[in-house]
């Protein structure tokens, strides 16, 4: 079940150093939303607020609110656990669990979070793995280990991973960055289909992959070294690829800077 | 004399002639390290097998004369059995959750720090100061007496430093995507230490726990100062003297006869055995859960 997030007014740090600086936006549920910018100007940050990864990091803190429906993600009460159970995430390189088959990664959410019967486990592993469109290349090794498939495979898996505990929201933090072009079609594809069920937020570098893949494009910038990461301006991707209002996000695009 | 950089020359005389120096010396350095090596289980299997039958490995020294043949180490390698294992009981508990705390929530504490000095300490202590510190402590102070258990207790404070410093290298090789991967499912912290990162460094963890044992199973001085000497069979670690190989290898040689002599080095082939067959036993384990073995 997709699910709409609101942002207002979020800052993040690392330890004294502030991150991101004053982020407001809306991520449309049943879409796709791209994040681009330089290096380094926190898109990447902002997404792991986004399921409270961020806080993962020693030192590093949160303040501002993310409303996802009608629940405050950072209220004191909420459990950061139960966050990451409902917006998953995918990373830039693929990391399936070495000690797992590659049956036993996509059933790692749902075995790790509690009991769960074999056939029910079974059911839901497959359907991920379709759904991840990689059914059809692991269906005769379930068994074997996840860590001797190719990276566009284990990157694939680690999407079926992230689906199989059905959170409302993806979080792909540059997930195409670490593989060849034709892994990355069949990942694209994948963002595509999945879309129908889920709200994703996909962090990019590739622009062509953006204006691809994307609905809506945020784009970040900072204002210069050491200071925070900020949201210039946030649009439907064909406006901001065709006629974006800000002339940073212009300059970016057109490759003037970045 | 000056060459352009951009014209490809053949491989000089000179650096041929380094190049083989330095293999030559590279290759003496092994044969010099492997020289002991070989030399001991030479040795050690040479003089020990005079004496390594099945009396030896089923028969205790009691009512064994001054000058008798015969006799065993069956009481030696029980006692070695129960004492490296109680150590190994307290030692790992122990150490394992301190290179965890060190590596999964230390992280720059304060605590963590001192902690990890004080581990850095105690690898240097010898191992005869860990004997006496029991001796003082166990069997003098608390009146305990020798036992079995005063010497694992020695052992355990030898074995921990090291248990500690190997898990917390390989919980540190586990690499921290892993940890994110598993937080980004929403698995606790405590279920992610316990179902992936410890599944994960499961084989370097038992390679270093079997080491920490090898390297305790051949200890003398804290077993003699706590476990002392016996020519029976003690099958009880709690109370009264027991033996140990390496306490028992030390007693036979210090006899004047040919048979004791013979006893000691069928003593030391034992031992080398055992800690042999540890690390094979540890090998085996990492190999039925390497992750690589179904490939």
């Amino acid at each position: 079940m997709a699910k709409q997030i609101e942002v207002s007014d979020l800052d993040a740090y690392y330890g004294s150093h502030k991150a991101i600086e004053g982020i407001t936006m809306t991520v449309e549920p049943r879409s796709v939303t791209a994040f681009i910018g330089p290096s380094g100007c926190g898109k990447s940050t902002f997404l792991r607020t986004l399921n409270r990864m961020h806080e993962v990091i020693p030192g590093a803190r949160v303040q501002g609110k993310i409303m996802l429906e009608d629940q405050d993600l950072y209220d004191k009460d909420v459990d950061p656990v139960s966050v990451r159970r409902t917006v998953g995430m995918v990373f830039q390189r693929p990391n399936p669990f070495p000690t797992m088959s590659i049956f036993d990664n996509v059933a790692a959410g749902l075995r790790l979070n509690g009991r769960i019967s074999k056939s029910e486990a079974q059911g839901i592993v497959e359907t991920s793995l379709k759904d991840a469109n990689l059914w059809n290349e692991v269906k005769d090794r379930l068994n074997k280990p996840g860590s001797g498939l190719s990276g566009g495979q284990q990157q694939r898996l680690c999407i079926a991973r992230a689906i199989a505990v059905s959170p409302a929201v993806l979080l792909m933090d540059e997930p195409c960055s670490a593989l060849d072009p034709i892994s990355t079609l069949a990942i694209e594809d994948l963002i595509a289909k999945l879309k129908n069920d889920y709200t994703i937020v996909i962090v990019t570098h590739n622009m062509q992959q953006a204006a691809r893949v994307s609905d809506r494009t945020a784009f970040f910038n900072l204002a210069g070294q050491g200071q925070p990461g900020k949201l210039v301006e946030m649009d439907e991707t064909s406006k901001i690829f065709t006629n974006p209002t800000q002339k940073a996000t212009e300059d970016y695009i057109t490759g003037r800077f970045g | 004399m000056t060459m352009s950089p951009s014209v490809i020359t053949p491989v000089s005389f000179n650096r041929r002639l380094k190049n083989r120096v330095v293999q030559g010396l590279v290759w003496l350095a092994f044969i010099l390290a492997v020289i002991p090596l070989i030399s001991v289980i030479w040795l050690v299997v040479k003089n020990g097998l005079a004496r390594f039958d099945t009396e030896f490995l089923t028969h205790s020294m009691r009512n064994i004369g001054a000058r008798d043949a015969g006799g065993g180490a069956y009481h030696a390698i029980l006692g070695t059995l129960e004492q490296v294992g109680l150590a190994t009981l307290i030692s790992v508990p122990v150490g394992l959750l301190t290179a965890i705390y060190l590596v999964e929530y230390g992280q720059g504490r304060r605590l963590a720090r001192s902690i990890s000095f004080f581990v850095d300490v105690m690898t240097g202590i010898p191992s005869v100061v860990a004997g006496l510190f029991i001796l003082a402590f166990w069997v003098l102070v608390l009146g305990l007496g020798y036992s079995g258990f005063a010497g694992a207790l020695a052992l355990s404070i030898l074995m921990m430093p090291t248990v500690v410093r190997s898990t917390e290298e390989m919980l540190r090789l586990v690499p921290n995507e892993l940890r994110e991967a598993s937080y980004a499912l929403g698995v606790p912290k405590w279920k992610t230490i316990l179902r992936i990162v410890l599944p994960t460094a499961f084989t370097g963890i038992i390679t270093g726990i079997m080491l920490a044992i090898a390297r305790v199973a051949g200890e003398t001085a804290p077993l003699l100062l706590t476990v002392f000497i016996t020519d029976s069979i003690n099958t009880d670690p709690f109370t009264g003297p027991q033996m140990g190989l390496p306490l028992y290898i030390f007693d036979q040689m210090g006899r004047p006869n040919d048979t004791a002599i013979d006893r000691a080095w069928a003593g030391a082939l034992t031992l080398i055995l055992f800690v042999m067959l540890l690390n094979l036993a540890a090998r085996i384990i990492a190999w039925w859960r390497s992750p690589a073995k179904g490939r």
